[in-house]
């Protein structure tokens, strides 16, 4: 399984247009930080990095051409690691 | 499968022609790997016990008795960090888990036999710097296992280097997890399909997703330590803007499913066991299959009830208190299956069943103490008193500890290709289970009536109930030395062990013994579930 996925090869454009995203939504980060949102910031900046994350995820690290066992485990961390960050809010948004 | 007469050199201790150290701290076969950590944990296991008397010594008599108070902070924090990382956590996978759960899925190895190594040497290599932390620097680290800032940020003892092994062992754990579960979903032997896993090796698929998931939190947690030590970066310290119940969120995300990691081997070892002693299948197989899975995503959602006296918001403390109780629902399945296994079963008191019955009760009374501590209501009374500390001991040493011995008791003989004598292993685990009762159980009572944790000193009035707890550890620890000499004597120069004296139905029982370097002859073919004795042919 593993071979199919290394056979898949990225066009140059594709990787530099995921690239270009990255550094845009690198830019949108630190606009956030500039703009008066309160709590929201928070979210805003997570939000903004899990897009970033997935994008790196999906291309850079090929998990959209990898099986769909690898994806569902993949899935499986990184809803694990959400529900970690997500928890602490019950206590540092109400502390 | 053919059962051969056994000797203490056959199968994998003589097979592959290889003798001398090198052969087996470089070797990948997971059989002598898993002996090493076995080797390594009982050390480890045995060096903790040996600070644990000494805590109890202190404390038998209120004021100063045989060491300094800096000393006692060293005392039962080493006692912690060597207990939890280097003998609990990796206890029972890491030692059994190796040894059973490539032959129970019918595989001649686990998948990645070289990083197997590896996990192993890093464990060795964190063992060491966690041991050097101790001797060099500003002495032993006086933090408590937990290291909780901002002591640990500012305390002169060495922490930076306890703490940077402590994360080097995180990586061993981390690797042997991701091993086993590559193993489970690729090893396979035909027919051994997902509801013919054995529940020993169900319960180590559960653990091992908590050891992937759950360990670089702490890794990522103690190199913030060691860099808010180092770099004074305030991340932690709230003179400097810090967030100390940060680090607390960050300890307990990992610590507190470690105590899964810790439990989970531990009921799989009891459902391997009971079934086999009662001669009857086991009931209830998929329910217990699917609570480890349970207790293991429900217990990685429970962290913050180590923190409700923390100054955590209110929120935060009933969120976690009401998921708390959720635990108790997939742990509670598991005892209530044990028992109907039980019932009307043809129950054979032997040692490895007498722990594993022992288990049980330890194991229900931790847990129904811990609904005390899961309720925010009730925890506050006892919190940080010696009730948590009793607490703690039912489930992890009531609780894995004795299914530590069950499995030495069940398993080894099968690998040593000899036995131990029966009677000195009953004694031994009778005056285990009295001491052990003596000890924890008087603990228990002691924090109700408001006995701090991780104090040198205390109350006259606590002073009877500290004797009783001490002699009480004298008592356990008696009955721990005649197991491990009875095992030791029994396992090298006792009756030779053969063919499948126990009566399981799982795979390991039907190679022969010792097993050979590559565990099966032929590939074998499942046909039939892990506790179908019938279609095992045993009788």
């Amino acid at each position: 399984m593993t071979n199919e996925s290394a056979e898949h090869i990225l066009s140059y454009g594709k990787l530099v247009t995921v690239w270009v995203t990255l550094l845009v939504l690198t830019a949108a980060t630190i606009m956030v930080t500039r703009v008066e949102l309160g709590v929201w910031k928070v979210w805003a900046a997570l939000a903004i990095a899990s897009i970033k994350s997935g994008l790196v995820i999906a291309f850079f690290m090929h998990m959209k051409y990898e099986p769909r066992l690898f994806r569902i485990i993949l899935f499986v961390a990184l809803f694990t690691l959400a529900g970690f960050i997500g928890g602490t809010f019950f206590d540092v948004l109400y502390r | 499968m053919s059962q051969e007469t056994a000797t203490a050199e056959g199968g994998f201790w003589s097979d592959s022609g290889k003798t001398g150290i090198g052969s087996w701290i470089f070797s990948t076969d997971h059989k002598r790997i898993g002996l090493m950590y076995l080797y390594c944990v009982l050390s480890f296991f045995m060096v903790g016990v040996l600070l644990g008397v000494l805590i109890r010594l202190e404390l038998i008599a209120p004021g100063p008795t045989i060491v300094t108070a800096q000393t006692y902070n060293a005392l039962f924090t080493v006692h912690g960090v060597v207990m939890i990382f280097l003998f609990i956590i990796p206890g029972i996978p890491a030692s059994f888990g190796n040894l059973v759960l490539p032959i129970q899925l019918g595989a001649r190895d686990v998948a990645f036999p070289r990083v197997n190594l590896f996990s192993w040497w890093l464990y060795v290599i964190g063992a060491v710097i966690v041991l050097v932390s101790l001797f060099t620097g500003g002495g032993a680290p006086d933090t408590g296992w937990t290291f909780y800032v901002p002591f640990s940020a500012r305390t002169t003892t060495n922490v930076s280097l306890a703490v940077f092994g402590v994360f080097i062992l995180g990586f061993s754990s981390i690797l042997t997890g991701i091993n086993f579960v590559t193993t489970i979903h690729r090893m396979r032997a035909p027919g051994m399909n997902w509801t013919r896993i054995p529940l020993f090796t169900w319960s180590l698929y559960a653990t091992a997703w908590v050891q992937i998931l759950a360990t670089p939190i702490i890794a990522i947690t103690l190199l913030l330590v060691v860099t808010e030590r180092i770099l004074g970066l305030g991340l932690f310290d709230p003179s400097r803007g810090g967030d100390p119940i940060m680090f607390q969120h960050m300890f307990w995300i990992y610590s507190h499913p470690a105590v899964y990691i810790m439990i989970l081997p531990g009921m799989g070892v009891i459902s391997d066991i009971i079934p086999v002693f009662s001669r009857k299948p086991i009931f209830g197989y998929k329910m217990i299959a699917f609570s480890s899975l349970a207790i293991a995503a429900a217990g990685s959602a429970v962290w913050g009830h180590h923190m409700y006296t923390s100054g955590m918001s209110d929120l935060g403390v009933m969120v976690f208190s009401f998921l708390t109780f959720l635990v108790a629902i997939p742990s509670a399945i598991k005892v209530f299956n044990w028992v109907s296994t039980m019932y009307k079963g043809s129950i054979s008191l032997e040692a490895p069943m007498l722990f594993a019955l022992s288990f049980i009760l330890l194991f229900s009374i931790g847990g129904l103490s811990g609904l005390i501590l899961g309720a925010a209501s009730t925890d506050i009374h006892v919190h940080d008193t010696h009730f948590v500390v009793g607490h703690f001991h039912y489930v992890m040493f009531g609780g894995t500890g004795f299914a530590f011995f069950a499995a030495a008791h069940y398993w080894l003989p099968k690998y040593f290709g000899r036995r131990y004598e029966e009677k000195p292993a009953i004694i031994g685990w009778v005056l285990m289970f009295i001491g052990f009762n003596v000890l924890y159980f008087t603990m228990q009572v002691l924090g109700m009536e408001g006995m701090p944790r991780r104090y040198y000193d205390y109350l006259p009035e606590f002073a009877r109930l500290n004797l009783v707890a001490t002699v009480g550890s004298w008592i356990m620890v008696a009955g721990i030395l005649i197991v491990l000499w009875n095992l030791w004597r029994g396992l090298l120069k006792g009756e030779p062990f053969t063919g499948n004296p126990w009566g399981g139905a799982t795979l390991e029982w039907s190679i022969p013994t010792p097993p050979p370097t590559e565990n099966f002859e032929e590939d074998p073919v499942v046909t039939h579930g892990p506790y179908d004795f019938k279609g095992a042919g045993v009788p």
